[in-house]
């Protein structure tokens, strides 16, 4: 299959009057996506995965690097080519409170890419708004009321039906059920599943929780301080994680076991401190202040992300030591 | 239920309402209202020890330091007032907000120049270009109240370029460009009805300042020319008498209030209802 969403040594800095040092919010990503596929982003508050989202949909600029979207080099667009293209990606934001104009009735906000792309006739995109309203699970009765009016489910629920009233073809999701009571979290997964298998939506999936990625994703990436450190197929990843970082996230997530299984308990690898400020990142591999089994080489060489397996990248100098075996 | 429909349910709202239409249809039907010619100077106007006369049957409000009715004046005075308020105060509201607006939205290199003229039109004191700007062109009516424009509309222009700085950081005029809305189509549906309020609340709370400028340059020469009465100029012509006959300072100063109050009341209520998370509260 040929590639779908293709970004090839992305980096964005930011930068901030206060300091001369950029903000390095993302490094050096590529990341390859075929038609269809779920990519699940997985990091810590601070490592660039919500920087890389908006990087996909070009909602920011990058510094460098290409993106091209459906084999269209989205950077070079002109604004209203890109305006255009806009319909087939779409965007599902953390907190719908405030991704939603309180302004707007429920009507026109999940109304507004019709009006936007000027689809159909008025009556057309009246229909249009019912029928999506009703898939998502929003009663028709309700669409004059405002966001406000709403639960929090309720809310990402409108702002789903604003994301796949135009049919996209790909979908960013950042965060979208983090905001959310974790009884409503499966509702809404469950949703953005459906309307994946549905819809053939090719979908990223930007989450801090392991176990909600687990779930939805085909394939996930670890990101750590502006760097993916792992990717691979989902159960992959999860069953055979290489990275001291995936391991010590992984190791991290509850489980619930029973008091006769201890043998079966795993290690929780325990990080100290926080996140490196990305202004002032680490020498060599970002992560090594923090890893448990760090070498004297990782803070002097930086690793490159290689081929562990087939579809199993890895950036580690510990790991090519572990395979020269 | 319309926006005006729900605003006339408020009781603050609907007394205020009241009073401007009593203000507006005073200024307007002013020669059939008013008992006297504003300026014609009475024999019995003054005492016999030439201070004004306190209010009594013939003059209802009495008499100012030249003998003339202060009632007939009040009236006559609100067509001046009214549309100095309203003319001076739309204008700076107008302008103030287009220029905030753009350099708010644009922001980078033309964003800045465009503040930093404002901050220079700030720094000026604005009674001095006030004056100047009289100077060189004659004062009337319109002039006067474009003048006060001129000087008005910085304060606008600052709070308007911040607040749409605010407003388009948030999150909603992110996820509307994600869906592929045009600058245009964002200024109009995303940031306008968010500035709506600021917009009311300054342009209500204007109309006073505005009065009372007018009143400024009136006492300096500059402004409405005597003996053209308006409220401003009413309150600096008697002011020597303000302890003697206080009423003359006092009545007019009660109707730029009472006009000041109206207008920000009502704007109040308009912000209110204009908003969906506050409505009918």
């Amino acid at each position: 299959m040929s590639a779908f969403l293709e970004l090839r040594n992305v980096r964005k800095e930011f930068h901030s009057p206060s300091s001369k040092r950029p903000i390095v919010a993302v490094e050096d990503i590529s990341i390859v996506l075929e038609k269809g596929q779920t990519l699940g982003i997985v990091g810590e508050s601070g490592s660039g995965k919500s920087t890389l989202g908006r990087l996909m949909l070009r909602l920011i600029e990058p510094t460098s690097g290409s993106i091209e979207f459906n084999s269209i080099d989205i950077l070079s667009e002109k604004p209203v080519q890109l305006r255009k293209l806009r319909s087939q990606m779409q965007m599902i934001f953390q907190d719908p409170m405030s991704s939603l104009n309180p302004r707007m009735s429920v009507r026109s906000l999940i109304g507004e890419p019709l009006d936007i792309h000027k689809v159909g006739t008025p009556s057309d995109r009246k229909a249009a708004v019912a029928e999506i309203a009703r898939k998502v699970g929003i009663e028709l009765s309700a669409l004059d009321k405002y966001p406000h009016e709403f639960s929090g489910g309720q809310r990402q629920r409108i702002s789903i039906a604003r994301a796949v009233i135009n049919h996209p073809s790909l979908i960013v999701a950042d965060e979208p059920v983090s905001a959310l009571d974790v009884s409503i979290q499966s509702q809404i997964l469950n949703l953005l599943m459906d309307l994946r298998n549905e819809m053939h939506l090719t979908f990223v999936f930007i989450s801090h929780d392991l176990s909600v990625v687990r779930h939805i994703a085909d394939r996930v990436a670890v990101m750590y301080l502006g760097n993916i450190v792992e990717s691979a197929p989902t159960e992959e990843l999860f069953n055979n994680p290489q990275h001291p970082y995936t391991k010590a996230l992984i190791s991290a997530i509850p489980q619930v076991k029973s008091h006769l299984t201890t043998s079966e308990k795993t290690e929780r690898i325990i990080l100290r401190g926080d996140i490196p400020n990305p202004a002032s990142a680490p020498s060599g591999c970002h992560f090594h202040p923090r890893c448990p089994v760090a070498l004297p080489t990782c803070s002097e060489l930086v690793p490159l992300l290689r081929n562990y397996s087939e579809h199993h990248e890895v950036s580690c100098h510990l790991v090519d030591v572990a395979s020269a075996k | 239920m319309s926006t005006f429909r729900r605003i006339l349910r408020r009781k603050v709202a609907l007394v205020s309402l009241v009073v401007i239409s009593l203000i507006f249809f005073a200024a307007i039907f002013a020669p059939l209202l008013a008992p006297f010619h504003p300026n014609e100077q009475f024999q019995d106007g003054l005492t016999l020890q030439g201070a004004p006369i306190a209010p009594n049957s013939h003059y209802l409000l009495g008499t100012d330091l030249l003998g003339r009715d202060l009632f007939s004046r009040l009236i006559y005075g609100a067509r001046t007032s009214l549309i100095i308020g309203i003319l001076a105060n739309g204008v700076a509201v107008l302008v103030g907000t287009i220029v905030g607006i753009t350099a708010g939205y644009l922001r980078g290199r033309t964003g800045a120049m465009i503040m930093r003229f404002t901050d220079l039109m700030m720094a000026f004191p604005a009674l001095l270009l006030a004056i100047t700007l009289a100077a060189i062109f004659s004062p009337s009516l319109l002039i006067v109240a474009l003048v006060i424009a001129m000087v008005n509309w910085v304060q606008i222009a600052r709070v308007i370029y911040t607040q749409t700085i605010s407003i388009s950081e948030r999150e909603f005029v992110e996820a509307s460009r994600s869906l592929g809305a045009s600058n245009r189509r964002i200024l109009v549906k995303h940031i306008f009805p968010h500035l709506a309020p600021t917009i009311l609340v300054w342009g209500t709370l204007g109309i006073a300042t505005t009065v009372l400028l007018e009143a400024t340059l009136s006492f300096l020469g500059i402004g409405v020319r005597p003996p053209t009465p308006s409220w401003g100029n009413i309150i600096f012509e008697n002011q020597t008498y303000f302890v003697t006959a206080p009423w003359l300072v006092f009545i007019p100063g009660l109707a730029i209030i009472l006009l000041a109050l109206s207008f920000n009341l009502l704007g109040d209520a308009l912000r209110d209802e204009l908003d969906p998370t506050q409505r009918g509260r």
